[in-house]
């Protein structure tokens, strides 16, 4: 057993579309330790979702898939077949997605959709299933577990749905959880609790976790370690402590100064917003994606950029310390 | 879900209540009933006869509340071109008809679910090509004609099919194609469309995370949600194609409730003309009722509230 | 910093709207043949008179039932002759104009009807709403073509009776579709600013709510016009629609049924024309409705 569970090299997807190939995600390396949260971050579009979905082996047909490497365990993504990948999803890799309301099957029980994970990977009954099912549904902190079972998702507000969804995620005790915006579209109240939960669980069952979110003050609750994602590159990776206390790319600090903190934002004073729009990804990209929205943006941005930084803490921008004067940044 | 039955119950009966009120007043629609009963060559005192045997001499509300009341009880009068109750002339004819009618919703279901199904997992595929030509070409099809050239072709040409009559089964299943081909279009596209919608949802991603197959993805997760509109459609269609029997009933010669409505209509035989458009249109309000209570049954969301 | 040569900073010049549905109806195959037929019948239809070899009507009992050119005609009667000896040809072409005259007189009757009761029941609701509801459920309970065929005995059977009672029947898709748009187009907000500003129920209905509705209102007028199209030559090839002599397809390929046996040509050939151009129409109107909402068919 490898102490790497998880290991993405210069991960590339490509998706075909009318005008040119739309380059959405772009050499992008990440591993993960059994036991570890890794929370990748940008805003909308930036492709984190698309890199989840391709770890799971659940992109569309059209989206072109190239990889150097992208090992789970001592399996090989690459070369798995739909088998191979069918007894890992569920099983031993398992998703929470971001819509509670619609991620339920409408037309089946609860306590159907919960079972359904567990009979189709493991040799069990189907009353061990369920006793399986209420237990976790009682430890997801949902009351009255065992009469949820015969409930229908519309029965359910979007809270509990996400509990169930992760009751669902968490039947066959996975390695390996991606949780793809988990509490965006719930309420601000809910999202706290539902973070603890999935944060006390990873712990107690010694899980690997993704976190995909565009929200930074979850990252610096929960995460081991950060990937900043920008237009479908990395352009930030280190431990969550090193990357909060010294962001070293623009986008980074950006994104950094677009939340309030507690002691250090002024009352009344404007909060950073990030200038300009993504580019587009069809046709040609290459340097620094950044760079048009970027204060410090020299010619040389236009080059191939140098990845900077230690092993552990890396980031790519021609600027070298990255530790450049905030003048400017602040828009 | 039973108030929305009661509900669905009561304007089930007005509907039907408004429909039998124009298919009685059909009668009325030429001036004189009795002038049309007696035909152009009757002297005017065989028209008063007439008129008065028939009762046609008495208010027209009285003369409908009567009619539905006999209505209700099966009693539909007699036939004039007959002289036979109309009641049994029909419930005779029926079986032909509804015997046709499932074998022509079990036709048109049969082919347009799993072609519309196959379509969707594949859109723009070949397949969805050929469903797709079959159900616009369907549409524009002239059931007539359609059936006109299955004649020609196997009964004449090949002689593999009786052309006409309804002795066996095998008369029945050209007529069960040219009816049935008459509903399967708007039954592909529904499903189609209902299949490519839900294969896009959520919870299909969801499904597919759990290490399901693309077979339990498809049929227990996708086909279960995108068939309950396709049930109210085929009850649909059902009581239009019973409607529609009348011209594959005349095409080959089926003596069901459709030919003798095309007998009674070119006989002026007002009564059994009547009872036959009541009878379809009951049809109609049956079916529908049963599948909206079956859709609400179906949809766990109707079905709790 | 700006630099306008930046490969980064080129946005992607999209076509404009009506470029777009410029292209879209161009890239349309079904609809491009769609519109050439039914514009080529009705061409055919108007130039009757011009087109046709001979007389419909004229009957010659000396050459009944001359096959066509193809099996072993001659180009006196390039579609041959029916049971009558009139050339079938010339009967087609004037067939024409029964066809699309019947289908055109009949969708705007029907579509005028139908979009006033779907209109109405969409923007007021209410109890108009729920009249309108109940009358398309009457309607749609009735049976047509049983329906049709009686009124038509009763009443006669000529080319005015039988638009006239197509035209009183078939407006429950007009009134279903419009309600529908309606709906979806008063809950916008421009409708809700000309109600703030006091514009009048007329003016709105026909400045706010029409224009966004109208292209749902052609797809279904074409759609009607087939359905109407195929219900004539249904009715006539009963025996209770257009009556003889006129020359409808549907009643042509009633005559020639019972000479089925052995002149197969005189049912196929005004049966496939009707096929031909109901599909045309049918074609126009899906094509149509994926041109102006391309979301319709992925």
């Amino acid at each position: 057993m490898t102490d790497t569970l998880l290991s993405v090299k210069n991960l590339t997807l490509n998706i075909p579309t009318g005008s040119g190939t739309l380059k959405a995600v772009r050499g992008i390396d990440f591993d993960l330790k059994r036991g570890e949260t890794l929370s990748i971050v940008g805003e909308s579009g930036s492709g984190k979702s698309l890199t989840s979905l391709a770890v799971m082996g659940l992109l569309g047909k059209s989206i072109k898939r190239q990889a150097d490497e992208m090992r789970f365990d001592d399996i090989d993504l690459q070369k798995a077949n739909r088998r191979v990948m069918r007894d890992l999803r569920g099983n031993r890799i398992a998703m929470i997605f971001q819509e509670p309301m619609t991620s339920l099957n409408p037309a089946y029980t609860i306590g159907d959709q919960l079972t359904e994970t567990l009979l189709l990977h493991r040799k069990v009954s189907k009353a061990a299933a369920r006793a399986r099912a209420v237990e976790l549904l009682e430890k997801v902190g949902i009351t009255a577990a065992e009469s949820r079972l015969s409930q229908y998702p519309h029965q359910l507000s979007g809270g509990l749905r996400q509990r169930v969804m992760i009751a669902l995620a968490l039947m066959c005790e996975p390695d390996l959880l991606i949780a793809d915006e988990p509490t965006t579209a719930l309420d601000v109240t809910i999202q706290a609790q539902i973070l603890r939960l999935l944060v006390d669980l990873t712990r107690e069952m010694n899980m690997a976790m993704i976190l995909i979110t565009h929200d930074l003050g979850v990252v610096a609750r929960v995460a081991d370690k950060v990937a900043v994602m920008y237009a479908g590159e990395l352009v930030e990776t280190g431990p969550a402590s090193e990357v909060f206390a010294a962001p070293s790319h623009p986008y980074t600090r950006g994104l950094l100064r677009c939340i309030p903190q507690p002691g250090k934002t002024e009352r009344g004073a404007p909060l950073g917003t990030i200038p300009g729009i993504v580019p587009s990804l069809i046709g040609d990209v290459s340097g620094c994606v950044f760079r048009t929205r970027c204060a410090h943006a020299r010619p040389e941005c236009r080059e191939a950029i140098p990845l900077r930084g230690d092993a552990s803490h890396e980031f790519k921008c021609v600027h070298p310390d990255g530790a450049l004067s905030e003048e400017g940044e602040v828009a | 879900m039973l108030p929305f039955i009661l509900k669905r119950l009561g304007l089930a009966l007005l509907v039907a209540l408004t429909v039998s009120f124009i298919s009685f007043s059909l009668l009325f629609l030429s001036g004189d009933p009795a002038a049309a009963l007696a035909g152009e060559t009757a002297s005017g005192e065989d028209v008063e006869a007439i008129r008065r045997l028939y009762g046609f001499d008495r208010p027209m509300l009285v003369q409908y509340g009567e009619w539905l009341f006999s209505a209700v009880q099966g009693d539909f009068g007699e036939s004039y071109y007959f002289k036979l109750p109309v009641a049994s002339l029909i419930a005779e004819r029926l079986q032909v008809t509804m015997l046709l009618g499932v074998c022509g919703i079990l036709f048109a279901l049969l082919t347009a679910v799993p072609l519309g199904v196959a379509a969707a997992i594949r859109p723009n595929s070949l397949i969805d090509r050929v469903a797709l030509f079959l159900s616009v070409a369907g549409q524009a099809m002239p059931s007539f004609w359609f059936g006109l050239i299955l004649i020609v072709v196997f009964a004449i040409q090949l002689g593999w099919l009786p052309p006409s009559g309804a002795a066996t089964w095998r008369h029945f299943i050209m007529p069960t194609i040219v009816l049935g081909y008459y509903a399967m279009p708007a039954i592909m596209r529904l499903t189609r469309a209902g299949m490519l919608d839900v294969l896009n949802s959520d919870f299909i991603r969801t499904a597919r995370a759990k290490g399901a197959g693309e077979g339990r993805v498809l049929f227990k997760h996708a086909l279960r949600n995108a068939i309950i509109p396709v049930v109210s459609l085929a009850a649909v269609q059902m009581g239009f194609m019973l409607g529609g029997s009348i011209v594959v009933e005349s095409v080959f010669a089926l003596h069901g409730a459709g030919f003798l409505a095309w007998e009674s209509i070119a006989r002026n035989d007002l009564p059994t003309v009547q009872a036959l458009i009541l009878v379809f249109s009951m049809f109609y309000i049956v079916f529908t009722f049963l599948a909206d209570v079956l859709n609400a049954w179906l949809d766990p969301r109707m079905r709790s509230s | 910093m700006t630099d306008s040569t930046d490969p980064l900073y080129q946005e992607i010049q999209g076509p404009s709207p009506r470029q777009m549905l410029k292209l879209r109806a161009f890239g349309h195959k079904g609809l491009l043949f769609g519109m050439g037929v039914v514009g080529l019948l009705v061409l055919i239809a108007i130039l009757a008179p011009v087109l046709a070899p001979h007389d419909p009507y004229a009957q010659s009992l000396m050459n009944r039932m001359v096959p066509p050119v193809f099996m072993g005609g001659t180009w006196e009667h390039p579609l041959g002759t029916d049971h009558l000896g009139r050339d079938y040809l010339s009967r087609l072409i004037y067939g024409a104009r029964v066809s699309l005259l019947i289908g055109a007189v009949a969708a705007l009757i029907s579509g005028v009807i139908g979009t006033a009761m779907g209109v109405a029941a969409g923007y007021f609701g209410g109890k108009v709403d729920a009249v309108v509801t109940f009358l398309i459920n009457v309607r749609l309970a009735m049976p047509v073509v049983l329906v049709a065929l009686a009124v038509v005995a009763i009443l006669g059977g000529s080319l005015t009776v039988v638009v006239c009672v197509l035209g009183l029947l078939l407006w429950d898709r007009f009134a279903v579709v419009m309600r529908a748009s309606t709906l979806q187009v008063s809950r916008r907000d421009y409708v809700a600013a000309a109600q703030v500003i006091g514009a009048s129920t007329p003016r709105i209905l026909l400045t706010e709510i029409m224009p966004n509705i109208f292209n749902n209102l052609i797809v279904v007028i074409t759609l009607e016009m087939a359905h109407a199209i195929l219900l004539e030559a249904a009715l006539s090839f009963l025996g209770l629609g257009v009556q003889p002599p006129t020359p409808s397809w549907g009643l042509m390929v009633s005559e020639g049924k019972n000479m089925m046996l052995f002149e197969p040509w005189l049912v196929l050939i005004p049966g496939a024309v009707l096929f031909v151009l109901v599909l045309a129409i049918n074609l126009m109107g899906d094509g149509l409705r994926d041109v102006t909402a391309p979301e319709g068919r992925s």
